[in-house]
């Protein structure tokens, strides 16, 4: 008996020593671009400061604000994603019902389909999708009628196309989840509805639905977030407009030059301003993330875990 | 025909067509994105791979390269010194790596899966490389010349901390596992990090399963006597394997298709700054059939030993 409880004490100590040592892992580098973004470059090179800044300042943020004109941008970044993310939810979610519900010929070979779109690396296709979108027409039916291709760059069309037709960010990944998900649940919900008259698409949005919201915000969180962050598509179809990961990556250059139109003089870019800048932008970009997912934290992980996504 | 049956002389939807049909409807927003937008988008980076693009202000035109079009297949294979190696380390690298991520978000599943005090905090803690390894942050991070600095400079103290122990030294020593798979083991621990910063999803997957297992399989093996050990081989194993495929397959494909994959960067390279659409094209289909050969391979080796509870 006593053995049995010492090997459990021993046991949680371990599992504390485990878990902590995983969760330093992850937060450390994190804190790390949070504390460089509180310090002055005079701090990097100095071999003393580890974590905590001599010469507090919020200079960064002020620079990164402006370089990124942070609350524009935000605002936009925040409504392209969340856009995105619902159309490509309800798109995901149509198909995945159709796939884990109904038969139909050809269902595997298509469902092979799915999981084919995700292996292809992007690199593959960068090229002709920019050029689609470049010289965007529908069976060459806009071209007879107004006589030329429209150029959808530098719009948010692209994005709504490729999420309404299910070819966004790893849509294959949310597909695959709804669909495991749909098929965990009783079929008898569905056929008592038939019974009582109930269409198919009624049946649908009334039913099955409501029952798998938490798997719905996974989903959508899922996509806001590698929306958010994605600078592949962003940067593919939008050259103009900025939004906060495309943003991101010009920032040190945007800043250096606002700094001399202030009068600053700075012969080269310092590396250490550079990554002191990007730093801060990377805190910039990721604390509206981390406050909504610690808001749809419970629903996140609940939604995960009742999806039952197995077999 | 099970879809159609004949009445009163006219073919009719049985019921079996009416379903088939509303499936296909459910998955419209697929079929036309598979067929409409994505198809042509491979057909036609498909036709660059055989082609020498020119770019000119006009726009661009495409010739057929030599040898039947395969000019640039045999360029990447045969002619290029440093593909066949740069793709060959890769695949080597992925390949030594989907294990250890396997094991790691297996192994992290099982372990918030238990009850301790704040486990809520560290499930929200262990998810969020979802949110930080992704896009534009990862492309950013490994750009960063301090933070690369500073943690090559922890690294070296980690160094220092492994000669000290000197736990590889101690292997070769001690043991007859043989050097290059000590040396893999050694460099896993060193890459830890880089583990469980991809590990995110799969932790998610795993947690899932783990939790839909019914408890009343547990209960009962307790009751005939069986520790926990054997529990966890004949109950938690077994039940938890199609996920194993799952997490497999997520994880291949999450690992090849990187962006900070060294392969995909070098493809970008090839397309974007050397501007040889055709070459970088090439490139990226043969990366891409060498996925597909090992999807298939991890993907037929797994699912071997996948149980399946309520076999079909």
């Amino acid at each position: 008996m006593t053995t049995a409880r010492l090997g459990r004490i021993l046991w949680s100590v371990v599992r504390v020593v485990i878990v902590i040592g995983i969760c330093f892992t992850i937060l450390q580098p994190l804190f790390l671009k949070f504390s460089v973004s509180f310090m002055d470059e005079k701090d990097l090179y100095d071999a003393s400061v580890k974590y905590v800044p001599k010469h507090f300042t919020l200079n960064n943020y002020a620079l990164s604000l402006s370089g990124l004109s942070y609350w524009t941008t935000l605002l936009r970044t925040a409504a392209l994603s969340a856009t995105v993310s619902f159309v490509q939810l309800v798109a995901c979610l149509l198909t995945a019902y159709g796939f884990a519900r109904f038969r139909f010929p050809f269902r595997k070979i298509l469902f092979a389909c799915v999981i084919f779109t995700m292996v292809v690396p992007p690199q593959v296709i960068m090229l002709p999708l920019f050029m689609k979108y470049r010289f965007f027409d529908i069976f060459g039916i806009i071209k007879a009628v107004t006589g030329n291709t429209v150029n959808l760059i530098d719009t948010y069309w692209p994005f709504f196309i490729q999420a309404a037709t299910t070819m966004g960010i790893r849509n294959g990944l949310y597909i695959y989840m709804l669909r495991q998900f749909f098929k965990g649940m009783p079929k008898e919900l569905e056929e008592a509805a038939y019974v009582d008259g109930c269409g198919r698409l009624r049946t649908f949005v009334q039913i099955m639905v409501p029952s798998c919201v938490p798997m719905m915000v996974t989903v959508f969180l899922f996509g806001f977030v590698w929306q958010w962050t994605d600078s592949f598509y962003t940067s593919l179809y939008l050259s103009r407009t900025q939004v906060l990961s495309t943003a991101l990556s010009s920032l040190a250059v945007n800043v250096y030059s606002q700094y001399e139109g202030f009068g600053g003089t700075m012969n080269f870019i310092s590396p250490g301003f550079v990554s002191m800048i990007n730093n801060t932008g990377t805190v910039l970009t990721v604390i509206p993330l981390i406050i909504l997912y610690v808001f749809c934290q419970k629903s996140f992980v609940e939604g995960i875990e009742r999806s039952g996504i197995v077999g | 025909m099970q879809y159609f049956q004949k009445r009163g002389g006219k073919w009719h939807l049985t019921m079996a067509g009416k379903d088939g049909a509303a499936g296909i409807l459910f998955i419209l927003p697929f079929l036309i994105g598979f067929f409409f937008v994505f198809m042509p988008l491979i057909v036609e980076s498909l036709r660059y791979s055989f082609s020498d693009m020119q770019v000119s202000p006009e726009g661009y035109s495409l010739t057929l390269t030599s040898s039947h079009g395969l000019g640039n297949y045999i360029r990447a294979v045969a002619i290029d010194p440093d593909f066949n190696l740069q793709l060959l380390t890769n695949l080597g690298q992925m390949v030594t790596r989907i294990p250890l991520v396997l094991i790691f978000s297996f192994f992290a599943a099982n372990l918030l899966n238990q009850n301790f005090r704040g486990r809520t905090a560290a499930r929200s803690i262990l998810f969020l490389p979802v949110i930080i390894s992704s896009g534009v942050l990862v492309a950013l991070e490994s750009s960063d010349l301090l933070v690369n600095t500073m943690s090559a400079t922890s690294e070296m103290s980690g160094n220092e901390l492994a000669s000290f122990l000197n736990v590889s030294g101690f292997l070769t020593e001690y043991t007859s596992l043989p050097v290059s798979v000590i040396t893999g083991l050694s460099s896993a621990v060193n890459g830890l990090y880089d583990i469980v910063i991809v590990s995110g999803v799969q932790i998610l997957i795993f947690l899932a399963g783990l939790q839909s297992i019914s408890p009343s399989l547990y209960e009962a093996s307790s009751m005939e006597g069986a520790t926990q050990w054997e529990s966890f081989w004949k109950i938690t194993l077994p039940m938890i394997s199609p996920l194993i495929l799952v997490n497999s397959v997520y994880t291949v494909i999450d690992l090849f298709t990187n962006e900070n994959n060294e392969m995909m960067t070098e493809i970008k390279y090839t397309i974007f700054n050397e501007i040889d659409y055709g070459y970088g094209s090439a490139m990226a289909w043969i990366y891409f059939i060498c996925i597909a050969v090992i999807l298939v391979i991890v993907g037929s080796l797994i699912s071997r030993y996948v149980f399946y509870y309520d076999e079909r």
